[in-house]
């Protein structure tokens, strides 16, 4: 087993790696580069602005930059906001929670809703309630989430005034069924794609179970159903979904950012979106760069997962 | 040579004779047949509607503004400026659909031609190819497109080449997977002894053995070309008013909600319907395309 995980630990530097060349040149893409915050103030000479470049070290070759900007980013340093000069890793942790909080509500909601369809799907295949959650999941994967999130809240709280329209929490109420009745509109709209994806792969995993020789072998010995579909097919079912949660991450993080905007969450897709707006570069790219280690870092924790709960995939 | 195009139509006839059966399948899929229909009727409402419609799109009827459907000459209403939501509705339909299928064909070219590469000679180029694939995956779609969107002038070009440029990985991933498990078969090998040259043997003899993933993979490509373009123009990044997309007609439906929903139903609707129909064709083909597969 640890010459699997040091191998996959190769993998994700070398890829750590290539995703820090892209987010570099994304930042140098940028109009004027490192150099727009400065360069859309009039006072500025082109002389100055020669002088902070210099100063910047942006008269610098390329490779020189970019493993000054690396051993920067990697020592924490991830520069500034330009909205108001607080260090862009300490704008970006205090909006982590109210997404996290989002993502792992949802998440919660989906696997248990979707696990629940998936596996009923593939137990009753072909049912009448087979082919409506087989459609059903499909039209949920084509709905525009932030749409959906606008339908939610033309009903739920135009209408019926039963939940908030939006905001984390009302005004001078921190309580915690406040924080619940306003995350549950948020979190069923970031769940209902998830909740396809999820019912989707645990309906093919759990058939591509059963049609296994050790559950004909479960069945001959003469186990009832019961024991043979909850003791040997769902375990078993159950075990690609840790890939599958490593593999929706990217899908979550830009579901969130969708629902965060229409529900005016103050999570850090509602930042980013802000940031993007002002042309706050340091801050947009610093989420750019965070997401995408934690994709990273969320792929290789399910291949680790992986590995310990099947032992199969170890020896490989 | 002459072998060697011997071999090419060899694989022809058999290619024409999985065609007809895939076409029989497909036509038993319902969904996708009714998808296929939808999308027909999509197209063609949004090209030839506009000239049957008596208002423009851009037309500003002040005196209708607000109008709900069905409740004059407004067949679908008129949204905040009095322009008529049908007709914004078909023009909007022209842009998205536009970008979707043009987004599609780019991404294709793109996805293709770094897969087919990697997946040929393998080794250095190919690992690093696809570790580049991999690392701009890590990325969430929406936000490197959001970065990137807010860096150039918005418009139906760069909309379209930003959506093909964050679109391209997965069809290098399934055709690099495809040409790597081909490379090696009796067919490529007899092809490259025959002193075929390396461009011919992939573009005439392991090409043709991936069309079928290559042609589903566009169908969902532009069904999720679609779904970005509806989420960038929302959120005001991509095609700008007053030019209609069915992205930007939800841009301002938001503010409206509680006085005027039918701003924020009607485009989600067409959106929710395309989108919905690419995907049905896209499973439908797959399930045609694939006879390993049984037919649902």
């Amino acid at each position: 087993m640890i010459p699997f995980l040091l191998r996959r630990l190769w993998q994700s530097l070398i890829l750590l790696a290539i995703v820090s060349m892209i987010g570099f040149a994304i930042l140098y893409l940028a109009p004027g580069g490192p150099m727009s915050q400065f360069a859309q103030s009039a006072q500025m000479s082109q002389e100055d602005l020669d002088r902070i470049a210099r100063q910047l070290g942006l008269d610098r070759t390329l490779p020189v930059q970019y493993w000054d900007w690396l051993l920067r980013m990697l020592s924490g340093d991830w520069g500034r906001s330009f909205r108001d000069n607080s260090p862009v890793w300490s704008v970006i942790g205090s909006h982590l929670r109210a997404t996290f909080e989002l993502m792992a509500v949802s998440t919660l909601i989906a696997i248990a809703l979707g696990c629940w369809i998936g596996i009923l799907g593939a137990i009753r295949r072909y049912s009448i309630f087979d082919m409506v959650a087989t459609v059903g999941a499909m039209v949920a994967l084509s709905i525009p989430t932030f749409w959906f999130g606008l339908i939610a809240i033309y009903l739920f709280s135009v209408q019926l005034g039963w939940l908030p329209a939006g905001n984390r929490q009302t005004i001078g109420d921190g309580s915690f069924l406040d924080v619940a009745h306003h995350l549950i509109a948020p979190a069923l709209v970031l769940a209902l794609v998830e909740t396809a994806i999820w019912a989707r792969f645990m309906r093919s995993a759990m058939l591509d179970v059963i049609g296994q020789d050790y559950i004909r072998t479960a069945r001959a010995k003469g186990l009832p159903e019961q024991a043979v579909l909850r003791g040997h097919a769902m375990r078993n079912a159950l075990l690609p979904l840790i890939t599958l949660a490593g593999l929706q991450f990217p899908t979550l993080l830009g579901g969130a950012l969708v629902t965060e905007t229409v529900f005016t969450w103050p999570g850090m897709g509602r930042l980013f979106l802000d940031s993007v707006e002002y042309r706050d570069y340091p801050v947009v790219m610093g989420i750019l760069m965070f997401s995408a280690v934690m994709v990273l870092l969320g792929s290789l924790l399910a291949d680790m997962l992986y590995a310990v709960a099947d032992p199969r995939i170890r020896m490989g | 040579m002459t072998d060697a195009t011997g071999l090419i139509d060899l694989a022809d006839t058999r290619a024409g004779s999985e065609h007809k059966s895939a076409w029989s399948r497909f036509r038993r899929h319902k969904l996708a047949m009714a998808g296929a229909a939808t999308i027909a009727i999509l197209v063609l409402g949004s090209f030839l509607g506009p000239y049957l419609l008596p208002f423009d799109d851009t037309h500003i009827d002040v005196m209708h503004r607000f109008a709900p459907p069905l409740s004059g000459a407004h067949v679908l209403g008129t949204d905040e400026l009095g322009r008529d939501i049908l007709a914004r509705l078909m023009m909007g339909g022209r842009i998205s659909l536009a970008i979707g299928f043009t987004a599609m064909a780019i991404a294709i070219a793109a996805g293709t031609g770094v897969g087919m590469i990697a997946g040929y000679y393998g080794g250095i180029i190919g690992s690093l190819l696809m570790r580049f694939v991999d690392a701009i995956l890590c990325f969430p779609t929406i936000f490197l497109l959001l970065a990137l969107a807010a860096l150039v002038k918005p418009g139906l070009l760069s909309m379209t080449l930003l959506i093909a440029a964050t679109s391209w990985m997965n069809v290098a991933r399934i055709v690099e997977a495809q040409i790597r498990a081909l490379r090696d078969q009796d067919y490529a090998v007899a092809a490259r002894a025959m002193g075929a040259s390396s461009f011919r043997i992939m573009w005439r003899n392991l090409l043709p053995n991936a069309v079928a993933s290559i042609v589903v993979a566009a169908t969902l490509n532009v069904a999720k070309a679609i779904l970005l373009e509806s989420y960038v123009s929302f959120l005001g990044y991509g095609i700008q008013p007053p030019n209609a997309s069915w992205g930007n007609m939800l841009n301002n439906a938001q503010i409206y909600l509680s006085s005027a929903p039918w701003l924020a139903i009607m485009p989600g609707l067409a959106i929710t319907l395309a989108v919905t129909s690419f995907n049905f064709v896209g499973d439908g083909l797959r399930d045609a395309l694939d006879p390993r597969m049984e037919i649902s």
